[in-house]
């Protein structure tokens, strides 16, 4: 029993991440219909700028704000730079533009930071607390409690603020919010720039946990990827329920089965939820026009 | 022997009722116009009928026999064929091209003679492109047959959207609004051309708007509003049909929609 | 006199005398080899020709089929004891049944859906490769047997030669077998139907066309062409590791068909020759291979949409027609 709490508590800790990078995933696709590969990268930019900067001198809280405000910046660069130029482009155009970008970031922070892991220390120490026979680090209640904090503060964003509003009827309806009046492209670096702080925020609350490198956003991206698609692409609710689930079927995976495939699992959910509600959990299921 | 029964079909969109209760019968050869204004639910017909959407209720029955639900390639084998509305053209093929994918039915070959290019795979596309070169000749597109369909014009799109179906050799060729968008000399030659295909046994189901169009060649009309049968007849019988006028416009226009339609 | 050729007949000569040429500009037998990985990547890239040029189909996975390949002819001499041209047949031939197999739920899916699941069934793939250690040796890769070109040329033909001359040849001749089948495909019955798929799936069905089935014919080859192509480099490169099954394998694929002009077998051959060269030419910023490539991704992607081949084709009629 105490074994199951064990995993749900690990399982918990990596879901919340996953269920930040979809939600990444999500405000993107909501504002634009792109799917952002490179997502992962936030997640990793947010992780290795602290590590740098905090190394530099800053305090650990002055250099994770930062790190979370230029990952920030980076996505409306990306934004910017890369998406907007292609604006009307086919899907596979978008997604190997998207790809680009991640594959770019990741050999710009290779050269600029470099190859190695690297960790800071957690916010509140490394005394894991006992519970039922389980251990819990603090830093992973960070990490929950962190992700909680995030959905609730956009939720709140996107229902009660005008801009929030703004959002949501640019994603309903482009050409319709443009005529009411809705700055589109202002809307589109918004939702970037917001993305990639929530991706970052997830990677400065976990960097502790699990350590940090250049090329820890690959996989990342893809389990974020897979969390989204299970919860119903779009939906944020849905990010969040499908990072949980795909963290607790990791976890239990490597409990019980095999560590070794325990990446495989949440790809083994992905393709079964593909086949047989490709819609995913909570997604809008859509009709051809002809 | 009916050539096409549509039986008690109906169609809901999240609750709401597209098409309701719907029931006519189409001869062989006989040309069979639905109208209606906009949203009445004609396109969603045309696309239950030809399989893209699942009716809620009610059957399709073709020669016979119900092919209700059957996916589209295979009424395409049983003899029905249609055109779209918002057009869909193989945009990156030539004309000839897309009116050789028409001819797909009768030109199907193995996989393996068509990688290895085996004379039974050259002989196919030699007919086809036979076959396919005499249909945009009765388009009279033979000059863009070497296009691509992206450059073609509206007009000459909606008359290769016309070949390609024909190319199926359809029993019962469906028409959703062939000549919107075309001008006057256009909508002629479709025109003239929907009768030329009737003559030859071949039963029309046509959508359109041009009512002067409509009521010159129709057999048979269908007036649909809100989903659901307003009226049918013959031409005559439906442009004097208080209920269709008062659809089109209002009772108030009467006099000047009786005019439109007449 | 090109001008009376049918445009299928042009493109093997042109790719024919490239490939004959060639060689006559190189210093040193290391340009044999890039030629030749040249010629191996774009047989991969002609199956994705087909799939994403001709059927409209992405997928994200398919190194996973490369990596079947190329295991196939690691285990297959020494497991099934045979000959590593008939292991290399066999892996075609376990590529395309799993192609089949997982690809008709697969297929249902379109646009970035579909994209994921073969992202994901490359991974598992990938997976599989990397963690079997006992089988495949693990991350760290496992020799393979070679094929024997060099031998086999002396023994029969009675010259010595160099084993990366010999395999120049050779990857050059299976590359024409691999763009020929292509460009049969192109103007036959059964390509039109797949190329109809790119533009109007509903139309295609509408004419009679069992949409799933030819998006599954195009799957299942394009899966059998990066097999053989796995097979070629682990037996060209007598060594092989899980990284020719990776994502990004997977992606460098599709980068190469979309770069040089997804539509067209050239173009496809094009973009594998400039993303495969261009690293060997750069290796002294080996350090900005990456920055590299992923700029190069995004700026054909936003600047020629249509890919290379295509983009300059247009730039030259314009030319052409003040």
């Amino acid at each position: 029993m105490s074994e199951l709490l064990q995993f749900v508590f690990s399982g918990l800790t990596v879901g919340a991440v996953y269920a930040l990078v979809a939600l990444g995933f999500t405000i993107i696709y909501n504002a634009s219909e792109v799917v952002n590969f490179s997502q992962g990268e936030f997640v990793m930019l947010g992780g290795m700028l602290t590590v740098f900067i905090f190394e530099a001198g800053l305090p650990l809280w002055g250099a994770a704000f930062l790190a979370i405000f230029i990952t920030a910046l980076v996505g409306v660069l990306l934004n910017k730079l890369a998406i907007e130029p292609a604006r009307g482009a086919s899907v596979v155009n978008l997604i190997i533009i998207t790809i680009g970008a991640s594959i770019f970031l990741r050999g710009l922070a290779q050269i600029i930071f470099d190859k190695q892991l690297h960790r800071y220390p957690s916010f509140s120490g490394d005394d894991p607390l006992h519970i039922a026979g389980a251990t819990l680090l603090p830093q992973s209640i960070w990490v929950m409690f962190g992700a909680a904090f995030v959905f609730a503060g956009l939720y709140a964003f996107f229902t009660r603020t005008l801009t929030g509003k703004a959002i949501l009827a640019t994603a309903n309806n482009r050409l319709a919010a443009r005529l009411v009046g809705i700055n589109t492209n202002f809307i589109m670096a918004l939702s970037f720039g917001l993305s990639a702080a929530v991706g970052a925020t997830a990677g400065v609350l976990v960097t502790p946990i699990t350590l940090t490198s250049y090329d820890i956003g690959v996989m990342l991206a893809l389990k974020g990827f897979a969390a989204a698609m299970l919860g119903g692409m779009g939906n944020p609710f849905g990010a969040l329920v499908g990072g949980l689930f795909i963290g607790l079927i990791e976890a239990t995976t490597a409990g019980y089965l095999t560590s070794e495939y325990k990446d495989a699992a949440a790809f083994i959910v992905i393709l079964l939820t593909l086949f047989v509600m490709p819609q995913g959990l909570f997604g809008a299921k859509s009709m051809e026009r002809v | 022997m009916t050539l096409l029964s549509v039986i008690g079909l109906g169609i809901d969109f999240g609750g709401i009722t597209a098409v309701n209760a719907l029931d006519f019968d189409v001869q062989p050869g006989e040309i069979v116009s639905i109208i209606g204004p906009n949203g009445a639910g004609k396109t969603t017909l045309f696309n239950m009928i030809s399989g893209i959407y699942q009716p809620s209720r009610g059957h399709v029955v073709l020669e016979g026999r119900d092919v209700t639900d059957m996916e589209p390639h295979k009424l395409a084998e049983r003899g029905m064929s249609r055109t779209f509305q918002n057009l869909q053209s193989f945009d990156q093929m030539t004309a000839l091209e897309n009116v050789m994918v028409g001819c797909h039915m009768s030109e199907r070959s193995p996989i393996w003679a068509d990688l290895l290019r085996l004379p039974s795979s050259s002989r196919r596309n030699r007919q086809t492109q036979e076959k396919a070169m005499a249909l945009l000749e009765r388009v009279h597109l033979v000059k863009a047959a070497h296009m691509e369909a992206s450059s073609l014009s509206y007009g000459a799109l909606k008359r290769i959207d016309i070949a390609r179906a024909l190319a199926c050799d359809p029993k019962i060729l469906l028409l959703d609004e062939p000549a919107a968008g075309c001008n006057a000399v256009e909508t002629e030659e479709i025109d003239e051309l929907i009768a030329e295909i009737a003559k030859e046994g071949v039963a029309i189901l046509l959508v359109e708007h041009d009512m002067k169009l409509v009521m010159k060649i129709s057999d048979h009309v269908i007036a649909l509003n809100y989903g659901e049968k307003l009226a049918e007849g013959k031409p005559s019988e439906i442009s004097r049909d208080p209920k269709v006028v008062e659809a089109y416009l209002g009772s108030h226009g009467g006099k000047e929609a009786a005019h439109a339609l007449g | 006199m090109t001008a009376y050729l049918p445009p299928r007949v042009r493109a093997l000569i042109i790719l024919t005398i490239l490939i004959a040429l060639a060689p006559m500009l190189f210093p040193s037998s290391f340009y044999y080899r890039v030629g030749t990985l040249i010629f191996i990547n774009s047989i991969a890239v002609i199956g994705l020709v087909i799939l994403i040029g001709y059927a409209g189909q992405i997928s994200l996975g398919h190194a996973g089929f490369s990596g079947i390949g190329a295991y196939a002819c690691a285990l297959g001499p020494v497991h099934l004891g045979l000959h590593p041209f008939a292991s290399l047949i066999l892996g075609a031939v376990v590529s395309a049944l799993l192609a089949w197999f997982v690809g008709r739920p697969i297929l249902r899916l379109k646009g970035h859906y579909l994209a994921v699941a073969t992202l994901g069934l490359g991974m598992l793939i990938s997976m599989v490769l990397t963690n079997e250690t006992q089988l495949t040796g693990g991350p760290d890769g496992m020799a393979v047997e070679g094929l024997g070109l060099a031998k086999a040329v002396r023994e029969t033909l009675g010259f010595k030669v160099k084993t990366s001359v010999v395999w120049y040849w050779f990857g050059g001749g299976m590359l024409l077998i691999g763009a020929w089948l292509a460009l049969n495909l192109y103007n036959s019955p059964t390509g039109r139907v797949l190329r109809s798929l790119h533009d109007s799936e509903i139309a295609a069905k509408t004419v009679g066309a069992d949409v799933a089935r030819y998006k599954l014919v195009a799957f299942v080859i394009s899966a059998a062409y990066a097999s053989v192509a796995g097979s070629l480099l682990a037996l060209f490169n007598r060594f092989i590791t899980p990284d020719i099954a990776s994502f990004l394998h997977s992606v460098e694929l599709v980068t190469m068909t979309v770069l040089g002009g997804a539509g067209s077998v050239l173009g496809g051959i094009a973009g594998a020759t400039l993303l495969t060269a261009l690293p060997q030419v750069l290796t002294m910023f080996h350090e900005y291979e990456h920055v590299m490539l992923g700029l190069i991704m995004m700026l054909v992607m936003i600047f020629m949409r249509d890919g290379l081949l295509p983009t300059l084709r247009k730039l030259m009629l314009r030319r052409a027609i003040p």
